[in-house]
């Protein structure tokens, strides 16, 4: 019921955007997220973006994985 | 998919994996709250990646699931009306009321039609000037801003025929009520990962200061639920209950300040019956004073009837994490997918069709 997919922001139109979803476009509502730009990935709900993915954010979490993965690899060949 | 494929990958799930398994001695109990987290858990296999130290429990984050039997006869109730077209989210259509479901009556004859949005029911009452458009409004804090975000549309637009029935609720007070009742005991919270990218990771800071158990913001890709079992785990070995977040391209402390703004616009907190649970003070959304000639259940005549539930289902007891789905007799005889007979099992992301779909793997 809180489904929400990240959506490429491709062109936007006022408060409406042209957005992308594996190979697929559909526009959305930028109604919740004015902030949105093109180049931007949304998290898509309903036909709105509910919020603007965090791009720094996810490749430091994946950051922060990758070296916990070597770190446990580490430490169980010690 | 960007910013899905890279939150799938089996190397770093196998890490992680490895630093639960290292760090977690106590024996814990994580209840994750979202039916979407359910889902994930369960199609994962999640349960069995995780050391015997840590039990999970499901929660009542299901909207469908939660919502009253007395309501789902209102809409039905509503549904029948000459001239009206009955729009809603599909997961709602085969949610059985006391006596019939919105697909029954639609194949009795009324109008009922499934949307993917607001948008779409506000297209359908400008393409039918002369019929009643009427959007059952279900779903939390992340989909009640697109539904307040429809009234104001309508508004702007000087639309006569658009209401809306708001059957919304409020995570938050629900969760309160559910640590208060003490029947459950848990020892951490997955937090919902959307509901959160709305109210804010901050909204949970009660639950880690008042009831000391730690809190965790989870995506819902299997690595955003395994890192936030990884927090959960070294915030409790380290006797810790603080709000953190598992989720940080998705989910601010704040949230999402514009759609609660447009949110309370529109609506106004209400106590709400949840399935299972009875009367939560504060827990729904009524359509505010200013937006009253939206609200369907005023501007309408309509006698839902009396109402009552399934004989034999426990659903309620599922949604307050005291029973699981196998403790149900009618689990997976008469009651199935096919032929659900609790909104557990009709909703895909109820915990009983989770059960059923994912049972071997998810267990």
């Amino acid at each position: 019921m809180c489904l929400a997919i990240p959506a490429l922001v491709k062109s936007i139109d006022g408060s409406v955007a042209e957005v992308e979803i594996g190979g697929v476009s559909r526009r959305a509502s930028l109604l919740l997220t004015p902030e949105a730009m093109v180049g931007d990935y949304v998290l898509l709900h309903t036909g709105y973006a509910i919020n603007v993915v965090n791009q720094e954010e996810a490749e430091e979490t994946l950051r922060i994985l990758e070296e916990m993965a070597q770190g446990a690899a580490d430490e169980e060949e010690a | 998919m960007k910013f899905v494929d890279e939150f799938r990958r089996s190397e770093l799930a196998r890490g992680l994996i490895r630093s639960i398994q290292q760090h977690s001695t106590k024996r814990v109990r994580l209840m994750e709250f979202c039916g979407g987290h359910t889902v994930a858990i369960m199609k994962h296999g999640i349960r069995q990646l995780l050391p015997a130290t840590i039990e999970m429990l499901s929660g009542p984050g299901c909207p469908v699931c939660v919502t009253d039997n007395a309501d789902i006869d209102k809409a039905i109730a509503l549904a029948r009306i000459p001239g009206v077209i009955l729009a809603t989210f599909g997961d709602m259509i085969r949610v059985p009321g006391s006596r019939s479901s919105l697909q029954e009556v639609k194949a009795d004859g009324s109008d009922v039609r499934i949307v993917y949005s607001t948008l779409d029911a506000l297209q359908i009452a400008r393409e039918n000037p002369s019929r009643s458009v009427i959007f059952l409004g279900i779903g939390f804090e992340t989909t009640a801003p697109t539904v307040a975000a429809s009234v104001i549309q309508a508004e702007q637009e000087g639309m006569r025929n658009y209401y809306v029935i708001s059957l919304h609720k409020l995570c938050p007070p629900v969760i309160k009520e559910l640590l208060d009742s003490g029947e459950v005991k848990v020892s951490g919270l997955i937090c919902p990962g959307h509901v959160s990218a709305i109210v804010g990771s901050r909204s949970w800071e009660f639950i880690a200061r008042d009831y000391g158990i730690p809190c965790v913001v989870s995506g819902f890709e299997p690595l955003d639920i395994l890192q936030c079992v990884y927090m959960l785990v070294l915030q409790i070995e380290q006797a810790e209950s603080k709000v953190e977040i598992a989720y940080r391209r998705g989910v601010r402390p704040e949230g999402n300040q514009r759609a609660l703004e447009l949110m309370y616009q529109v609506f106004e907190p209400c106590s709400a019956r949840w399935r299972g649970m009875g009367l939560v003070p504060d827990s729904g959304l009524r359509l505010s004073k200013a937006y009253q000639r939206f609200d369907a259940e005023l501007a309408f005549e309509f006698d839902p009837g009396p109402a009552f539930e399934p004989k034999g289902c426990i659903c309620g007891e599922v949604l307050r994490a005291v029973k699981t789905p196998r403790d149900c007799k009618l689990f997976g005889t008469v009651c199935t997918p096919a032929s659900p007979v609790g909104p557990c099992m009709v909703s895909s992301e109820g915990s009983c069709a989770a059960y059923y779909i994912y049972g071997a793997a998810g267990e």
